[in-house]
């Protein structure tokens, strides 16, 4: 960078200038800003700190184009999910997010001029409640994870249980949060590979659904060995297979988490995401978060008597600034502009295009899988339907063809090697979606069957 | 025109479910020209979703119209105390969404995110800098996430120590936030509340008799939720450490002291920020923040995973430290709102920094003496970043609560300050003005609160059934949470 922000001029985000100053300070009657710090301690004040230069917009956007250039190519084929999936995402998503009534708002407090967030709070909650076959949703947690971790304390709390179960195979970043929020509440967390070993001392039982190696669960033999021994069954679902997928509400869940970044926008490098969270209405009162209900202007108002419907921050007596250390939860804070992006995104697709996105990738992602698997020397280790996930075996050791990949320009699927499962042995997991396009895949056909060769 | 414009009729009876047509599509998706996989069994699949069916045009206008109905910092004063509404620039978007960051991979390996990873690096440095705890963890999305962790921390360094089970306490102050307590309690804790003295400090008599060898920690605001600073709070730093407890810091308020003061300087052990405050992250309506969580070297073993590392082979990783509390998120935080407060850190610099704590706290100072002799002031000193009045007198006297004052003030234009917290004061208006308000908005503001204040005393009915010119009037919450309508039914208009 060869120019900085001259410090004599005053900054653009700060619109007060010198004369400003001077008539404020003197009707606070102190001589100089530093006055005004004169309560904190005098020895540690002003203290020398090494931040690099200010620089000017042009220098900045200069910086960060050098550092986005610094990543892989965005536009190169890439194989990558295990969590995160890339998808078609509407135009109009990103451009009515960026509308500034909406990303520059706060929580809405003060609902009387706060309907545009709480009204697509409450769309949002609705879509939720409709892909998941629940009776109620939030508006919304941090992540997957940490959704899911509050899914294990609510079982816990209505069960009065201190043990929880994850069904492998279950994303292991979902299954460290778990464990991160249960040590901190004195809970065990069990992992289990099959769901007979369930029993009464689990407060829930957590499964997800496609799994962590992409296999669709049938979710209802799964929520029925839960409730045979009184624990409530979670499901961790990715919201855009449930275009295809049946509701897991629909197959006896109580809880239903899930991430919704992927439909929100792109991946961001896996933040900010989106905890969906939905329950039965019997845990409504026990739900994390905020919660937007309907209701309408007061008879007494200045309506002039119409009583015209609107939407509130409701059930706040579980919340942390009402009940403090009695709350459901600590959660302040979410994501509510993500929430309304991914409600965007689903019904811009509507009933229709949220099936039909969900079969082209199931499509897609099955004929890439069937054109390797022909390929001599590799595998797709068979375990049961997929959705748009698959397992590689290839013809050198896994970590060997993810690099044999890159340097073809390739981003290869997340090696799972070191997983239990013996399906995983010696394999990457490729996910493949309805937005990868024709070409990455005839690149990934290409390169496989080159590597192939050489081995 | 059958979709009514915002706050035409009765814009919020209709939902988008009640707004499409059967057969309307907003989106395109291609049809599969190959070979046809059959699709899984069933049982395994669903029927039909209830979604609505809009053209792109009409789910556009629909949101539109919603956004109109909304306030943000884009349309006016957002004075939300303990909010650090500031403006958020533009710059930071239009980078975040650079196509090379933004469709970055969480599980990218390392050689392919370098660019992401040094963006995290820096600000780790440069957040390191600015609070003298220079180890850092961006796992925590929010600021009750990164107290979250910060409370996880210091019951796994006394696990360590062996003594997780006799320090079962920590101490929160009356003023503090509903986060703090809160997380104490999910970590396992009990609350003590320690009250605040006539000084608007902690009162430091309680403290001493309260630290015993059952506090893991206390859990202080600084500056507090008062907007003063926490007078001594380096002296009651070594009390608590001599007790064998933990200083941890919630640093929401960071706004007032950037460049000025250093957490670890003080003696804290742990803070967490919120970027979405004193980083100018936009706040999304209630999200997506940021809230890392920074500590001393005792406990930086314990930071969530993952945090940033430069190797020797100048390679940038993310790793888990040594004896992590874990994961926090499934990936690595909220990345994206990293990326716009370090470009806010790289565009003001410590002089960009400097100028606007130091005028935050002018505002501050400003909207005090403006308004001074209007309201009451119950902690009658200079402020820092906010300021908090109380409508006290205007309720015993007039019949006229700070609610209705807050609604009142929506008709002249302003987002209300932040009413009812901290709870130790009555009738609580926690004014905030930020640096990125100018003195004539502040102008405006005060004069605006003071003619509500005569409009009190003159015309009360008004305030009492105010706001009048906002989109909707006062809505009924006490039926929405009696009788809870949480999502579109079919007949639910
Ligand atoms: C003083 C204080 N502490 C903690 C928090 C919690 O932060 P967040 O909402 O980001 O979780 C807030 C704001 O909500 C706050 O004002």
């Amino acid at each position: 960078m060869v120019s900085s922000r001259s410090s004599a001029s005053p900054h653009p985000y700060i619109p007060a200038t010198g004369a400003d100053r001077a008539r404020m300070l003197e009707r606070i009657g102190v001589p100089d800003v530093g006055a005004l710090f004169a309560d904190l301690p005098a020895a540690m004040r002003d203290p020398a700190i090494d931040l690099p230069p200010a620089l000017p917009e042009p220098d900045l956007i200069a910086l960060m184009e050098e550092h986005a250039g610094a990543n892989a190519s965005p536009s190169r084929p890439d194989f990558l999910g295990a969590g995160a999936y890339r998808r078609s995402i509407p135009s109009i998503t990103g451009y009515l997010i960026g509308r500034s009534e909406f990303a520059t708002s706060y929580t809405a407090y003060q609902p009387e001029i706060s309907q545009g967030t709480l009204q697509a709070a409450f769309e949002y909650q609705s879509v939720v409640c409709e892909l998941t076959g629940m009776d109620v949703s939030n508006a919304g947690l941090y992540d997957v994870a940490s959704s899911t971790a509050e899914a294990c304390l609510l079982a816990a709390r209505v069960t009065k249980r201190r043990t929880v179960a994850l069904l492998e195979p279950i994303h292991p970043g979902t299954a460290e949060v778990v464990r991160t929020y249960a040590h901190g509440a004195g809970l065990g967390v069990d992992a289990i590979s099959s769901p007979e070993e369930i029993g009464d001392e689990h407060a829930c039982l957590v499964a997800q659904q496609p799994d962590f190696l992409g296999t669709i669960a049938d979710l209802e033999p799964l929520a029925e060995a839960a409730h045979a021994v009184g624990a409530l069954f979670v499901a961790v679902a990715d919201p855009f297979a449930l275009g295809l997928l049946r509701p897991p509400g629909d197959a006896g869940a109580d809880i239903v988490t899930g991430e919704g970044r992927d439909l929100a926008g792109p991946p961001n490098y896996g933040g900010p995401s989106l905890g969906l969270f939905a329950a039965r209405t019997k845990y409504l009162r026990q739900m994390p978060g905020r919660i937007v209900g309907r209701t309408r202007e007061l008879a007494d108002g200045n309506g002039g008597g119409e009583e015209r419907t609107g939407y509130v921050l409701t059930l706040q007596a579980r919340e942390q600034f009402i009940r403090r250390e009695r709350a459901t939860s600590n959660v302040s804070t979410a994501q509510a502009l993500i929430a309304v992006a991914f409600t965007i995104t689903v019904q811009a697709l509507g009933p229709s295009g949220m099936r039909e996105s969900a079969v082209l990738c199931y499509q897609r992602a099955h004929d890439a899988a069937s054109r390797i698997a022909a390929l001599p020397g590799y595998e797709t280790p068979d375990r049961g339907p997929w959705f748009q996930e698959f397992l590689v075996r290839g013809p050198v050791p896994a970590a060997d063809l993810a690099a044999r990949l890159a340097a073809r320009g390739i981003g290869a699927g997340l090696d799972v090697s070191a997983r239990p499962e013996p399906e995983a042995r010696d394999a990457l997991l490729f996910a493949v979606t309805e937005a990868t396009p024709d070409a990455h895949v005839d690149a990934l056909i290409g390169a496989l069957a080159e590597i192939g060769g050489e081995a | 025109m059958r979709d009514p414009g915002p706050g035409v009729a009765d814009f919020g009876a209709r939902l988008s479910f009640d707004r499409g047509e059967p057969g309307r599509r907003a989106v395109d998706v291609p049809s599969w020209a190959a070979e046809e996989t059959p699709l899984p069994d069933d049982h395994l699949l669903r029927d039909s979703v209830r979604l609505p069916e809009l053209s792109q045009g009409g789910l556009v206008r629909y949101y539109t119209a919603m956004s109109a109905r909304n306030f943000g910092i884009d349309s006016g004063t957002y004075p939300l105390g303990s909010c650090t509404m500031k403006y958020n620039p533009k710059v930071n978007d239009t980078v975040a969404n650079l196509p090379g960051l933004a469709r970055a991979h969480p599980q990218a390996p390392a050689e392919d995110i370098q660019g992401t990873l040094r963006i995290q690096l820096e600000l780790a440095l440069g957040l390191g800098e600015l609070t003298g705890l220079p180890n850092v963890s961006f796992a925590p999305a929010a600021g009750a996430h990164g107290e979250l962790a910060g409370v996880f921390m210091v019951a796994r360094a006394l696990e360590d120590r062996g003594e997780i089970e006799t320090r079962r306490r920590i101490l929160v102050p009356d003023s503090a936030h509903g986060t703090n307590p809160a997380t104490a309690a999910m970590a396992g804790f009990k609350v003590t509340q320690i009250p605040t003295g006539a000084d608007g400090s902690l009162d430091r008599a309680t403290i001493e008799r309260e630290l015993d060898e059952t506090v893991a920690a206390v859990m202080v605001t600084a500056p507090n939720t008062l907007g003063l600073w926490e007078n001594g709070i380096e002296e009651v730093a070594g009390l608590i450490h001599d007790a064998g407890g933990y200083l941890y810091g919630d640093g929401a308020n960071f706004n007032a002291i950037m460049g000025r003061v250093r957490f670890g300087d003080l003696g804290f052990d742990v803070v967490h920020l919120n970027l979405h405050k004193s980083f100018s992250t936009p706040h999304g309506g209630g999200g997506p923040g940021s809230g890392p969580v920074l500590c001393s070297e005792e406990l930086a073993p314990y930071l969530p995973t993952p945090v940033v590392e430069e190797g020797d082979d100048g390679l940038v990783r993310l790793v888990a430290p040594e004896r992590s509390i874990g994961r926090l998120q499934q990936f690595q935080g909220n990345a994206a709102v990293l990326i716009r407060a370090y470009a806010y850190m790289r565009a003001l610099g410590l002089e960009g920094l400097r100028a606007a704590s130091g005028q935050a706290v002018l505002n501050a100072n400003y909207v005090r003496a403006l308004l001074h002799g209007h309201y009451d002031l119950p902690y009658d000193r200079p402020v820092l970043h906010e300021v908090v009045f109380s409508g006290s007198r205007q309720r015993r006297e007039l019949g006229v609560r700070t609610y209705d004052i807050a609604k009142r003030l929506i008709d002249h234009g302003f987002h209300p300050p932040t009413v009812y917290f901290p709870l130790i004061v009555e009738e609580a208006l926690m004014i905030e003005p930020t640096e990125s308000e100018p003195p004539e908005a502040i102008e405006a503001l005060v004069d605006a609160l003071i003619s509500v204040a005569e409009e009190a005393e003159s015309d009360p009915d008004t305030l009492h059934h105010a706001p009048w010119t906002a989109p909707i009037g006062r809505l009924d919450e006490a039926t929405a949470a009696r009788r809870p309508v949480l999502r579109w039914q079919e007949d639910s208009t």
